[in-house]
């Protein structure tokens, strides 16, 4: 079991297994390190050589021109990311009470694979699906040419299904049976007592659901950069008819052949992704915090 | 009371209804996809070599493959001894522990494009690998880490006590219990996450564009080296070209099968756990 080194001596072989773990359990510190470095390293000076407002601010990415301003990518981001939160954590909401809550047993054993199959399907499959199917959806029924920032929020809200109903469902379940007892004792019905009091102790499990979600939304690139339509332009929240580009796709998009100044200006667009989803995780972490005392 | 009545049976009609969404939703999905799909499955689809007039998806298979396994490779030895770490050898709370949990928690968050990203600057362009199997599968074995150690470690928590207790008592060794009774006891869970890291490799896509390459056909010549790209990478170049529709919905349909098939083995081996 024990390759490589055929140490007969126990008293040698416990101190260099113990240090192999040790060493093993160092790798994930080492990787963020390098991630970190590498793409901190990669970015900045194009940040420093473009001017962090000009870059940060500009709304103008026109690579062959020199103008690298990413606002267009990150207001896009943001964009996406709220449609996906505002369409997909409500019935995810809901859909994870019914789970914990509602759910008839019988039925149960579907709906668990079933989410499961959902978070497990390729984004890419998603991303196709989304082309032959809400991209047209979106064209006919509201107009537009249908690759657009809400049919980017349409397939995104429905990726982000199954992470908001997992947590939120699992932090239903963690809330204490007698909330639930005391509340129907006192005479609430079954919907007062879930919705009025389980679900408020849920809150902060509910909160790291939407998190997490935003987290997902934010850093998915291909199924996006499939439907979103990719224009580099700044958009007002009521052109949601209109294409954007994310982030993320930027990256995905122009990475291929970006050569000099707009190569760096992506690793950077990437990097203000990675601050983000830094934030975000950080948020995570204090929600689970609070979870836990 | 009436109102409080109604707004009862409207909540509960919510959450029937938001639920019933998300079903109806997969399983559109799944059989929008099936019935587009599957009269488009040939053999043709599965020839030895690619090229345009024939969009063969075998080429992408075996590359799936040799990346599935390479990364597993990398990523399972490293991901089971951290966790064996954290779980029998570490002092619970100690400030090492809670350096390798945050860093183990923050890459689990990042995206895949940023380990793409990471990967093509480190692997690819430092390390001078060129697009190729190995800096593929090093980035995706470093994006899957995280899942490998935590499933492992909860797997390792799960086994009771009184077996470390009872090796320990009959002069077994850390060591030795840890390598014949705890891991053992433990494998199968750890087996259901390696098998759902397997699901995220083969779902893979933005993470693999600039560290595998998207090259279409594979040069066996260059071994380790050669750049490839898997069947979701394939499927992904398919949907993009009108030309391909039919072939993409047959890619997608196998994509699918694939996927299926890796979560159920999961679930069942999951259940095994449960059982015991």
């Amino acid at each position: 079991m024990i390759s490589g080194i055929t140490v007969k001596n126990r008293s040698v072989r416990e101190p260099v297994m113990r240090w192999v773990f040790t060493v093993s359990a160092l790798t994930a510190v080492l990787a963020v390190g390098l991630i970190c470095v590498f793409l901190f390293a990669g970015g900045f000076p194009a940040i420093g050589k473009i001017g962090v407002l000009k870059f940060l601010t500009g709304t103008v990415w026109k690579p062959t021109y020199d103008d690298f301003g990413i606002l267009p990518m990150i207001v896009g981001s943001l964009y996406v990311t709220a449609g996906a939160i505002l369409l997909g954590v409500p019935v995810g909401i809901f859909a994870a009470v019914f789970m914990a809550k509602v759910c008839p047993k019988p039925l149960y054993g579907f709906m668990k694979p079933a989410l499961d199959l959902l978070a497990g399907i390729p984004s890419v499959v998603y991303g196709f699906f989304g082309i032959v199917v809400l991209v047209p959806f979106v064209r006919n029924t509201f107009g537009g040419d249908g690759s657009s920032m809400v049919t980017a929020s349409l397939l995104l809200g429905i990726m982000i299904l199954p992470t908001v109903i997992g947590i939120t469902e699992s932090a239903l379940r963690a809330v204490p049976d007698e909330l639930y007892e005391g509340a129907v004792a006192l005479g609430a019905s079954h919907e007062r007592a879930v919705f009025g009091v389980v679900l408020p102790a849920a809150k902060s499990g509910v909160m790291a659901a939407v998190v997490l979600g935003v987290g997902r939304a934010i850093g998915e690139t291909m199924a996006v950069k499939m439907v979103a339509g990719n224009q580099t332009v700044l958009r007002a929240p009521d052109e949601f008819l209109k294409g954007v580009r994310t982030l993320t796709a930027n990256v995905v998009l122009e990475m291929g052949y970006a050569e000099g100044l707009h190569r760096e200006a992506l690793i950077a667009t990437g990097v203000v992704l990675f601050v983000f989803i830094l934030l975000i995780n950080l948020l995570f972490s204090a929600l689970k915090k609070e979870r836990t005392e | 009371m009436k109102m409080r009545k109604i707004k009862d049976l409207t909540l509960r009609g919510l959450t029937w209804l938001c639920a019933g969404v998300t079903a109806a939703m997969l399983l559109f999905l799944l059989a929008y996809i099936l019935l587009k799909g599957v009269p488009h499955i040939k053999p043709s689809l599965f020839a030895l070599h690619y090229n345009s007039e024939n969009v063969s998806l075998f080429p992408a298979l075996v590359i799936t493959v040799l990346t599935v396994a390479l990364s597993l490779l990398i990523a399972v030895p490293l991901g089971v001894f951290a966790a064996v770490y954290l779980a029998e050898y570490a002092k619970r709370g100690s400030r090492f522990v809670r350096l390798v949990r945050t860093t183990a928690e923050t890459l689990a968050g990042i995206p895949s494009i940023l380990y793409g990203l990471f990967g093509s600057l480190f692997f690819v362009a430092w390390l001078g690998w060129g697009y190729s199997l190995l800096a593929g599968s090093c980035t995706l074995a470093i994006m899957i880490l995280p899942l490998v150690m935590r499933t492992t470690e909860e797997s390792l928590k799960a086994v009771p006590d009184s077996y470390r207790e009872g090796a320990f008592g009959l002069g077994a060794g850390k060591l030795r219990t840890v390598f014949r009774i705890i891991l053992p006891a433990a494998a199968p869970g750890i087996l259901a996450g390696i098998i759902l890291a397997i699901g995220r490799i083969v779902g893979e896509t933005a993470a693999l564009i600039y560290t595998l390459g998207n090259t279409a056909d594979v040069d066996p010549s260059r071994g380790l080296f050669t750049s490839g790209r898997t069947l979701s990478m394939h499927m992904y170049s398919l949907a993009n070209n009108a030309l391909y529709t039919d072939q993409a919905y047959a890619t997608a349909v196998v994509l699918l099968v694939v996927v299926i098939g890796i979560n159920a083995l999961s679930a069942f081996l999951a259940k095994k756990i449960v059982k015991r």
